[in-house]
């Protein structure tokens, strides 16, 4: 069993794609030091182990760093297999896995930061549509993938879950600070009340932000600007 | 046990299809490559398949899909074990997961800004193709390969992007191998493999295919 200190997380609160490994290793049960970033002033330890990329998530294990939010993920999965596993055990429900997860980060969350960067209320309509859009896709390949259990994963929460599910608390700032619904019960019920068992399970519920924090925190970062 | 039915739509100039046929040559397993005519109408069997993109590649496992070619370059590795592409060790997954990640981030979009533009636009474009490269060049270091001993998945997936760098230097009059003789050095290789050899397009009919692309996008 690793020691506390064996395992870092160089990562921040607020990030969504540091809640991902945190989630992980949750699911993992495996204990890890997480070192905070200070936003606008990035660590030296930040720029030695990432310094491809500059950014974090970065785990950091027995000495090692490893960066990318997913391929942390698979990482987690793979190390410690005797937990729980994070990514689906068919080789091609992995790579619809893979699929969904690429599609979330490569398309659909620069949608959503789309909105706000929108000029003009036609501009942001287009824009909110284009979510939607995504969300709609997202609702159908939950739907094919869940198979009626309550996650992407099944009975408990897996790595498309943690794909998407990280940029939930995205989506309530985007709602409360462009003043939208992006994530529409109407629209995509499915995906509406898996984003609410995401939030309340185990692995994730004390490290998802609180939203209220979350929103005062972007509101700040804009005033700051 | 059944015959396995592999379907690849293909295109002959994209790398992306170039990795997908390399990955299953180095697994030695046989499949039907199936043309799609991308500029006169995308067939009903990829837009099908490929509801999302509609783009090649795409491998159709017993009519199952698998689309994005690292993704079903991965599939491949897990699906045929023999031989691996992919380090034995979870750290050493983990850091081709992450090249291949910067591969797929960069390599193709700088090198598309090279031939999609002129003058100084494409003075800038090439200072960080080359950029990039050298990264790239930094991380092979003096091993054989980007895996280390074996070609694995990160050579896969460079060496398919690498069929469009002779076109890129043509546009952009410049050499890699004067700039990263060590990534010139990998690359030429492993266009000598077999596997490779076999797959990557003639350069002077990519280079006919881009110009074509430039003229089409009204740059001359």
């Amino acid at each position: 069993m690793a020691a506390a200190n064996d395992v870092k997380l160089i990562g921040m609160w607020a990030s969504p794609y540091t809640l991902r490994p945190r989630i992980a290793l949750n699911i993992k049960s495996v204990g890890y030091e997480f070192l905070e970033e200070t936003l606008g002033q990035k660590s030296e330890l930040l720029l030695k182990s990432n310094p491809v990329h500059k950014k974090m998530p970065v785990l950091v294990h027995r000495g090692r760093p490893l960066s990318e939010s997913l391929v942390i993920v698979q990482y987690i999965d793979e190390v410690w297999s005797s937990g729980r596993a994070i990514l689906p055990e068919d080789a091609y429900e992995r790579a619809t896995a893979r699929f969904w997860a690429a599609y979330i980060d490569d398309r659909w969350f620069p949608s959503l930061t789309g909105i706000a960067k929108a000029q003009g209320e036609e501009a942001k309509k287009a824009a909110l549509a284009q979510v939607h859009d995504g969300l709609g896709l997202l609702e159908g390949a939950f739907e094919e993938i869940s198979k009626g259990k309550p996650f992407f994963g099944g009975d408990r929460i897996g790595y498309l879950d943690l794909a998407l599910g990280c940029f939930l608390g995205s989506i309530k700032v985007s709602e409360a600070l462009n003043n939208v619904k992006v994530l529409d019960e109407e629209k995509t019920p499915g995906l509406a009340k898996w984003a609410e068992r995401f939030r309340a399970d185990e692995a994730a519920k004390d490290v998802v932000p609180d939203t209220e924090r979350l929103v005062e925190f972007v509101k700040s970062m804009f005033a700051k600007k | 046990m059944g015959e396995d039915e592999l379907v690849l739509l293909d295109f002959w100039a994209s790398p992306f299809c170039a990795r997908v046929k390399i990955a299953l040559a180095e697994k030695g397993v046989a499949f039907e490559s199936r043309a799609e005519d991308l500029f006169n109408g995308k067939s009903e069997l990829l837009l099908k398949s490929n509801p999302t993109y509609a783009k090649v590649p795409v491998l159709l496992h017993n009519g199952k899909s698998v689309n994005e070619s690292s993704i079903i370059v991965s599939y491949v590795d897990e699906t045929w074990a023999s031989p691996a592409l992919l380090p034995p060790c979870a750290y050493g997954k983990a850091q081709a997961r992450f090249w291949a990640d910067y591969i797929d981030k960069k390599v193709f979009e700088a090198g598309s800004s090279i031939w999609r533009s002129r003058g100084e636009e494409l003075e800038v474009a090439k200072k960080e193709f080359l950029e990039i490269v050298r990264t790239l060049e930094n991380e092979l270091g003096d091993k054989a390969y980007f895996g280390g001993e074996s070609f694995g998945y990160v050579d896969i997936l460079l060496i398919g992007l690498v069929s469009w760098f002779d076109a890129y230097e043509r546009f952009g009059s410049f050499k890699v191998e004067d700039e990263s003789p060590k990534f010139a050095a990998w690359a030429k290789k492993c266009l000598l493999r077999e596997s490779v050899a076999n797959v990557i397009p003639e350069a002077d009919k990519v280079y006919e295919f881009i110009a074509m692309m430039r003229k089409m996008n009204g740059i001359e």
